[in-house]
């Protein structure tokens, strides 16, 4: 570790304390141990090795890549998303997020598998009213959703979806959105465009670890302050506190 | 085949508020308890990176593994029942400190008039006033006997709050202040200061100071740091079970905790029980632990579950409203609010907490005249500022396209300016609305699921169409560039609906016929077994329902170390 980031551990520290002090931030009686422990620097006994590490802007994005797409899927999930979350003059949009990364991202992870779902059939068509009863897996079911994209762009518009003017796209997305115009396999394609919208609002405002809301900046646009410890000095002020923007990543020290 | 573990004096099945609370008061008397939870060990560690909003809201982190077992739904009993195969409505806890570690904090007591429900409403309206179908019951004691217990809660707890005229006379104020007022709270008390209400700050077990409780327990003041509901407080602000019984309990020596053990059975001869079975859910070895004196403290659904899949206790019949196990289901009514959306307004909404929120108590219970209305009971008004978080809340005005250009900038244009004049609303029980074993789906242990069948009532609907006017006036007072109101009650939708109180099942009352336990919480059916929860609630009044809980579980405490002295039916 360098001096410099030395320094910036120390500060960081230091600021914390600072905070926690002035917070009234104490235990007693019993002591609670763990994360209280932590945030105050007291090694609660096991490990004598604790090691603060240093939070620090990520220079690189080792995880821009991916995990479960092909690049082909990768971008036309890019292009779909774009137009659920467009850059406009507020600020980026769903491409400069990375927003398809973080969606790589989670149909990797065990809840593109629906590990934590209920998948004990037998399966029946739901009323109105009643949850969605899907066989199908979240990773499949957005592949099979991308290949429909294409097909449905190609049977309107003789061309690929990513290949259309946004004017185009939107009509497809659309008639995706009401079910009625096209089937993925038998489901409505409804069921894919929810899991799209739903995905591409996370991807850009989910804390960065994920792997979109690249450099905060889907909650700098809303003026989210992410990750803080206290609000207690701010939540009575009559006008509006503007924070820079903290990630979890800011927690690690700890 | 399970192996037979040597007896007990006392099992508890589940480790949440309920377990918690009795496990704390039975291990400080001396006795011996085994604590069996089906999730995993927890402390305030786990929270560390707590912040999280994908991680603990939309992948429910801390909630119930559906895959493990679930709910089957249905809106009457004409339709089949299908599983809730991912998280909408409900959050169920799982863990240590259950749905207490996740929850808001929101720490209410029941009115006088919930406790004598029955007997409040015909004296002033007469026998008619309650309609035909509805299982509207006494709770077999008053306020006045439960107020005691709800003290002992609020002192473990240390809940923040300010006495309140129209509610139920207390014997100590609470044990810390009120929580600060924030810029929308004051709107809120203006407008109804304005129209002659009494506002108040709700009662929160997000502490408003530093406080150490009778138990020994210091916890720290909270720093609305806007991550309470679905998550778990790093500070240990939040009273939870991790941070308040279960280290007392533990620190006994008498507690002996079990975590990844999930009972699926109640071993019984119909008259008592002999103990528990359950599975080690990582090994999926199977035991048995024998006790003097079983205690069912997990959730609502799950408490019912385990006494239909025991055999004990008789079922309920919605056809001849016989049996109390399953009877008297309710939920609560969220419909009737009004959203306020200010152009040129911003407010710190990023801050908040879960408790945080300020209302009236006029409309609550029988504080207001119901001669001219369809329905009894009320609702609760308030505002609350819980903390709006980015992927959950894009709050746009109705005809906004829900994607695309349109929606992104009236979704961050209103990003930090718009708040809720919302309502909660109480649920009274209907014959039709019921909990019983799904005939088709089985859990991961091979055991039927529990089905629910519910719908909103026509009581529900009335009572929405009139507190929506309240909120409306409210709004129009408070004067914002834009308000909507929902008017209706649409039927219940196990997908779209927001709240998570739900409430009977075992209830409790003063006559065996029509009631599962009695007001110690012991089975009218099974001297030894005591069930524990929001299951023991006839109806669910227009509070959160953790205070009564809690209240609930030290009685049942005080009942099972009688019972463990002198045996026998405690009433």
């Amino acid at each position: 570790m360098s001096e410099n980031e030395n320094q910036k551990v120390d500060h960081h520290l230091k600021s914390r304390r600072t905070f926690l002090k002035n917070s009234g931030l104490t235990v007693g009686g019993i002591v609670l141990g763990g994360a209280v422990a932590n945030l105050l620097g007291v090694n609660t006994g096991g490990s004598s090795e604790h090691v603060h590490t240093s939070p620090q802007e990520p220079v690189s994005y080792p995880n821009e890549a991916l995990m479960f797409f092909t690049m082909d899927q990768y971008r036309l999930t890019a292009a779909a998303a774009e137009r659920i979350f467009p850059k406009d003059e507020l600020g980026p949009g769903a491409i400069e997020l990375n927003v398809a990364i973080y969606i790589d991202h989670q149909l990797a992870s065990p809840w593109g598998a629906n590990v934590k779902d209920y998948m004990q059939g037998p399966f029946y068509s739901p009323d109105q009213l009643q949850g969605t009863q899907l066989r199908l897996l979240r990773k499949d079911l957005f592949l099979l959703g991308l290949e429909g994209l294409d097909k449905y762009s190609n049977k309107k518009f003789k061309k690929n979806f990513i290949e259309l003017e946004v004017n185009e796209q939107d009509e497809v997305l659309t008639d995706f959105e009401s079910g009625e115009k096209y089937k993925l396999s038998g489901i409505s394609s409804s069921h894919f465009f929810s899991m799209l919208r739903t995905l591409t609002i996370e991807g850009a405002y989910a804390d960065p670890l994920y792997g979109g809301n690249k450099e905060m900046k889907g909650w700098k646009m809303r003026k989210y302050p992410g990750s803080y410890m206290s609000y207690t000095n701010d939540i009575q002020s009559n006008s509006f506190v503007e924070k820079k923007p903290q990630s979890l990543n800011s927690h690690m020290g700890h | 085949m399970s192996t037979k573990l040597p007896k007990v004096p006392v099992v508890i099945v589940g480790m949440g508020w309920a377990g918690g609370i009795i496990a704390s008061e039975l291990t400080k008397a001396g006795l011996k308890v085994v604590g069996l939870e089906r999730g995993k060990a927890r402390s305030t560690q786990d929270y560390s990176m707590g912040h999280d909003e994908l991680r603990f809201q939309h992948r429910t982190e801390l909630m119930q593994d559906l895959s493990k077992e679930t709910i089957t739904s249905r809106n009457n009993s004409k339709t089949r029942a299908l599983p809730m195969r991912h998280y909408g409505t409900f959050i169920v806890g799982d863990g240590i400190g259950g749905a207490g570690s996740h929850w808001n904090g929101q720490t209410y007591r029941f009115l006088p008039y919930d406790f004598e429900i029955k007997t409040l409403t015909e004296k002033r309206y007469g026998k008619n006033k309650i309609k035909k179908g509805y299982t509207v019951q006494d709770w077999g004691m008053t306020y006045d006997e439960l107020e005691p217990y709800y003290d002992t809660f609020e002192k473990m707890a240390g809940i923040s709050g300010e006495t309140v005229e129209l509610y139920g006379k207390r014997s100590n104020p609470y044990p810390t202040g009120p929580m600060l007022k924030t810029p929308i709270m004051e709107e809120f008390e203006k407008a109804t200061k304005k129209l002659g209400y009494k506002p108040y700050i709700l009662p929160s077990g997000n502490l408003s100071e530093n406080y150490t409780n009778p138990d020994g327990i210091s916890r720290s003041a909270c720093q609305y740091c806007a991550y309470c509901e679905n998550f778990g407080c790093e500070y240990g602000a939040k009273a939870d079970p991790v941070v308040t019984v279960i280290p007392v309990a533990k620190q006994t020596g008498n507690l002996d905790l079990r975590t990844h053990s999930n009972v699926t059975k109640i071993v019984n001869d119909g008259q008592k029980a002999t103990g528990v079975i359950y599975v080690n859910t990582l090994t999926g070895e199977e035991f048995e632990q024998p006790a003097e004196v079983v205690v069912i403290a997990s959730y609502v659904f799950n408490n019912v579950r385990l006494l239909l899949n025991s055999n004990l206790g008789k079922p309920y019949d919605p056809q001849t409203g016989a049996g109390a196990v399953g009877k008297n289901y309710a939920y609560q009514i969220s419909a009737g609010g009004s959203t306020l959306f200010f152009d040129n307004k911003e407010f710190n909404l990023y801050g908040g907490a879960g408790a945080l929120g300020i209302e009236i108590a006029e409309f609550t219970g029988d504080n207001f005249d119901h001669t001219n209305e369809n329905f009894i009971h009320g609702a609760g008004i308030r505002t609350t500022q819980y903390g709006d978080r980015p992927i959950a809340v894009n709050r746009v005005p109705n005809g906004t396209a829900s994607w695309g250009s349109e929606f992104k900038k009236q979704s961050i244009k209103y990003a930090n300016s718009t708040f809720p004049v919302k309502i909660q609303g109480a649920s009274l029980p209907h014959q039709q609305n019921y909990l019983d074993l799904d005939p088709t789906y089985k859990d991961a242990y091979g055991m039927p699921l529990l089905r629910m069948t519910y719908d909103y009532t026509e009581q529900d609907k009335e009572m929405v169409k009139y507190m929506s006017k309240v909120t409306r006036n409210i709004a129009e007072n408070i004067g914002p560039d834009h308000i909507e109101t929902s008017e209706e009650q649409a039927p219940f939708n196990v997908n779209k609906d927001t709240n998570t109180h739900n409430t009977g099942g075992v209830i409790m009352g003063a006559d065996p016929q029509t009631s599962a336990v009695n007001s110690y919480l012991q089975m009218w059916d099974a001297e030894n077994v005591f069930v524990a929860g929001a299951s023991a609630f006839p109806h669910n009044s227009c509070f959160n329902p953790t205070g009564t809980l809690g209240a609930l579980s030290y009685r049942a405490a005080e009942g099972i170390i009688r019972y463990m002295k002198d045996g026998g039916s405690l009433v």
